[in-house]
This record gives C-alpha cells, structure tokens and sequence, in this order.
C-alpha cells in the first residue's frame, strides 16, 4: 500500500479495496513506527486525520466523492491549519494554535482530503537543509546521516520515506524543488500568483509560492488541481482560469524543443550530476525532443540580488511576530522594548536573527537605492533573460542543484556555502516562473534531480513533460533501502 | 564590506532583536560576508532598466468598501499570551 501513488490510492478507494479510514490508520501506523528515524512530521493528526478519514468514507458512500476524497497528505508547517499547532519551525510559533485555516488546507478539506500532520521545515523556511528547524532536522532517508534539503525537507523525507503519500510545500527560493532533487521525489513550484499565499506564513511575500510535492508528475498534477486558483483573500493571486492539469499529461513530446542555459553546466558542476542530467536529455531526445544551447547571461546575479529582497521582505514580515497579539513572549518584561526585544531574540533562531539583520540593514535609511532597487533591477534582467530563451524554447533544462545532498552539519558554520546551494533554482522565484524537479539519477546512492522550467502559467506543459519521462524511466520509483 | 560591533548593535535595535554580547563577533563576520555577496550586484549595469515589484506587473486590486469580515476577536485572542477585556496587555507605557 505504501508503494502506491495518489493516483493508485484514489483507484483503490473507488473500487472499494480499501476504505479512508483503513489507508488513514496504516499511514498513522507507519509514521508511529518509522519516523524517529526521519523527524519528518513536527505535529501527528491522529484525531483529526480519523475523522477526516470517515467523513470521506460516508461522502462516497453518499456517491459525492471526487478524485481526492480519502487521499492522505501532509502539510508543510507553514500552512495554518484551524485548531492545530501551527510553528513554521519556530520557537516563535510553538505555542501557536492557528484560529483558521490557510486557503490552501481549506481547499483540500473541501475536496475530502485527509490531513496526516504537518511537517518540519527550517526556521520560516529560511534554510536549504532542514537543519534551522526549531524542531531538530528532518533526515533524508537515502542516507539518515543527510539533510533532506530545504526549507521544505520534513515535506521531501515523508514523502520519500512513504509516510504520507504526498505533501505540500512552500519555494521562495527553491525550498520545494532542492529538497524533491535530494530526496529523489518530484516537486513542482508554481507560476507566482497562480495558488493562494493566505494563510501560508510568509517568508518573502514577492517570491514565496505554495505547490505540491509527490512521487510522480501525474500526482503533482492531481495536487495543483485542488491547489491552485484565484482567491481574493491573497492581493496577488492571479484572476485566471484554472485548467484540469492531468488532461495534457499523455500528450507526445515529438518536436519539444528544450534549452539547455549554458550557465548551468558550468565546469564547477558536479560531474555525476552533470552526467546524470545529460542523459536524462538524451531520454528526451530518444522521445522526439530536439536541444539546444540557450544562455541566461544573468544567472550568477541571482543568488546577490536574492539575499537583499528575501532578507528585506523577510524582516518586514517577520516584524508582525512581537510578544504581543500571538507566539513566544519572554518572561518579566521590565518595559515595552525589552518585550518586544527580548521575545524576538529568544523566539528566533540564528539564521533568522541573520536575515532579519541584512533585510533591516538593506532597508535602513541611505542603503535603499544601493540594495532594494538595485536587486529589483536584477530581477527584471533575470527575467529578461528567460523571456529571450523562451521565444526559441518551449522548456528549459538543467540540474536542480550543483551537489546531491550533504551531510548534516556540512554547510551550518558558512551561511554563503549553503546559500549557493540554491543556485539554479533562485533565478525562477525571481522572474515568478514555475519549474519542477524529477528524479532523474543517482550518484553515492544519493538521488539526482533534474530540473524543468517553463513559461508563465505552463505548468500543464511542465507536468506532460515530467510525466513522459516518467512513462519511460523508473527513477522515481526508486525508494531508498530498507523503506 | 565589514561591519564592527557597533553596526550590528545599531541593526539589532532597529530590528528590535536582542542578540547575546558573545554572539556580536559571529553576526558582524557572517553580515559582512552576506553584505559581500550582495554587493557583486554593484557589477552589473542597470542603468535604465525598470525595477521589477510583481513578475507579471500585477496591480493591487481594490474591492467594494463593503463589510464583509464579522468580528472573531475572541478567537484570535485566545491565542495572545496576555489579555484582559479583549485588551491586548503589554507592559506600562505612560506613566
């Protein structure tokens, strides 16, 4: 049962193999038995999850089931979810019990889907690694000695380590695509504006975007389908039809063209990636696609231009958490300032004291025009650069990331080493395109991603092409040993 | 870029973040290096080009000045840490 995608599961339900409850309970099992191994759920919603299960029992036995109804996720702990224990990570948030729930968990509840828990992330998913998490770091389960990736690596381990079939993520800066590469699942950011950021704990509010992270193409499709949409209660979520993402997923890829940004197979590279990643293209090419060299000339102005307006919207943000109206508040304040000062510094981990620091400095009086618009600037260069690629392109390829993943405690003492591990997926969150990663490779036994970028709003694109090779390989069924 | 002591002391009440005396040295090391790593933005030429706010120059949208919200204050203070007539308690401010 655990081997089986969303899309098998949601056979099973409707033919009657199993019940909601019954796949519910085994999934609650596993995660009992198994996660102290992974760390990967911070909150268990045994409970809820049962009652859930059952209610989606009776709608179907009512005949008002639709494709998700009895399926399992997890959320990222960035979701607020009514009535459960809401951290992001936080000590700041540990005590926090949202009063509602994102637009996100609404729409999956409306649907009948059945909430397992939620899972660790670093610190207000600031961090590639899982290791800022309050919680202690979730563990890639390909090798327990690894970090699963971040921000969203609680989501990546569960999903990889079959305790929950799916789950949601958040990518500001590739949090949902860097910890799919390494821990061998598929992971799919959306266009900007295209799933609602309500309710979804912001982090940098112009770069942040929710989506879904899974075993195969076909289930991310089946997860956007519930995910995305216009919601009024997010001021930039785009007013746009929403299409049936997995109506395209069967369509041949003859005459695909794909680009291949020379920029991302650099001589730094490493060379198994490297490796990996061409003979994935060689797959596409075997299945009708033609390559070609493109160059996105501004690649290496990403990481810069993304550690000011992360950080800077980061600190405005994160300015809303003050000891007062919810979270961590210090013991004794002798005055208002020392509350305020004291809950936000022992509320707050390090790395997130780091960010808010440059963020508060890049906005502070005189640096304004040298820092926020000068990375603004970037940003519209960036996006000039896909623009240009992608009017002789119709897809973008490349590997997720430079290194698969490394060992928990590797990268936490130089917070620069760690940023450049999101080197090829920054530039995307910049321009507000959508891209996914697939596993594609193995290297140390560790998995390879392989990443696809695409145009505004062609996430049906992104997901046929994910799917094709899938059709046609079986790295992602791949599980890592003993699971 | 360096910053010393006293630039991180000076953030870090903007920020209103109390940091510990023996953390000072490490935050003004790791903000230099971040504040070095931005700064090679400096290299590129952006003369001209148009500060980029929303990726798909999206404008915010403005909606009926209507009441459509009810009043959950009770709700959305049982989660305060210190509240008393639906007032949110901090420590005196006027004397």
């Amino acid at each position: 049962m655990f081997d089986k995608t969303l899309a098998e599961l949601a056979k099973g339900l409707e033919n009657g193999e199993f019940s909601s409850v019954e796949l519910t309970q085994s999934y609650l099992d596993r995660i009992k038995a198994e996660d102290s191994k992974y760390n990967s759920y911070i909150t268990v919603t045994e409970e809820q999850a049962l009652a859930q299960a059952a209610s989606a029992d009776a709608l179907r036995a009512a005949g008002n089931a639709s494709a998700f109804t009895g399926l399992p996720i997890a959320h990222k702990d960035i979701f607020c979810t009514k009535g459960v224990k809401t951290s992001c990570g936080s000590k700041m948030l540990d005590n926090f019990v949202s009063p509602y729930d994102a637009t996100v968990v609404e729409k999956f509840n409306a649907v009948g889907a059945v909430t397992l828990g939620k899972t660790n992330m670093d610190e207000f998913a600031m961090g590639s690694s899982n290791e800022s998490s309050f919680y202690g770091p979730a563990r890639n389960p390909w090798n327990t000695d690894c970090v699963p990736g971040g921000s969203s690596g609680g989501s990546a381990a569960a999903v990889a380590a079959r305790l929950a079939p799916a789950a949601t993520g958040t990518d500001t800066g590739g949090s949902i695509r860097q910890p799919a590469a390494l821990c061998g699942i598929t992971g799919l950011k959306p266009t900007y504006g295209r799933v609602s950021r309500f309710g979804m704990i912001a982090f940098a509010s112009s770069l942040d975007q929710g989506g879904p992270m899974t075993r195969t193409a076909e289930d991310a499709a089946m997860m956007l389908n519930v995910m995305a949409g216009f919601d009024k209660n997010d001021s930039t979520s785009m007013e746009r039809d929403v299409p049936d993402y997995t109506a395209d997923l069967d369509k041949p890829l003859a005459g695909l063209k794909i680009g291949l940004p020379k920029e991302y197979f650099s001589d730094e590279m490493n060379p198994a990636i490297a490796a990996q990643v061409q003979d994935a293209i060689r797959e596409y090419e075997k299945l009708g696609a033609t390559t070609k060299e493109i160059s996105l000339p501004n690649t290496h102005l990403a990481v810069p231009a993304y550690y000011i307006i992360a950080p800077a919207e980061a600190s405005s943000n994160l300015s809303r958490f003050d000891g007062v109206r919810y979270g961590y508040r210090c013991e004794s304040p002798v005055d208002l300032e020392d509350l305020y000062k004291r809950s936000r510094g022992e509320g707050f981990g390090a790395e997130v004291k780091r960010r808010i620091m440059v963020g508060t400095y890049a906005l502070s009086e005189g640096f304004y025009d040298a820092y926020y618009r000068k990375a603004q600037q970037i940003r519209r260069l960036i996006q000039q650069d896909f623009a240009n690629a992608l009017l002789e392109v119709d897809v973008i390829m490349g590997p997720t990331t430079p290194h698969p993943a490394f060992r928990l405690g590797e990268k936490t003492s130089d917070p620069i080493a760690m940023y450049m591990e999101d080197i090829f997926t920054i530039s995307l969150n910049l321009a507000g395109l959508p891209g996914m990663s697939i596993p594609c490779g193995s290297t140390e036994g560790l998995p390879v991603g392989l990443q696809i970028i695409g145009d505004y709003f062609s996430e049906q694109k992104l997901l046929n092409v994910a799917h094709q090779f899938q059709l046609n390989t079986d790295w992602h069924k791949q599980a890592p040993e003993g699971i | 870029m360096a910053l010393d002591r006293s630039d991180v002391e000076k953030i870090a009440n903007l920020a209103r973040l109390q940091i510990e005396e023996q953390d000072i040295p490490e935050y003004a090391e790791n903000l230099s290096n971040i504040l070095d790593l931005v700064n090679q933005m400096q290299e590129a030429d952006t003369q001209d080009i148009q500060p980029m706010a929303h990726p798909l120059n999206a404008v915010q949208r403005l909606r009926a000045d209507d009441v459509t919200e009810m009043n959950k204050r009770d709700e959305l203070q049982a989660v305060a840490p210190n509240v008393e007539d639906g007032l949110f308690l901090v420590p005196k401010v006027i004397e």
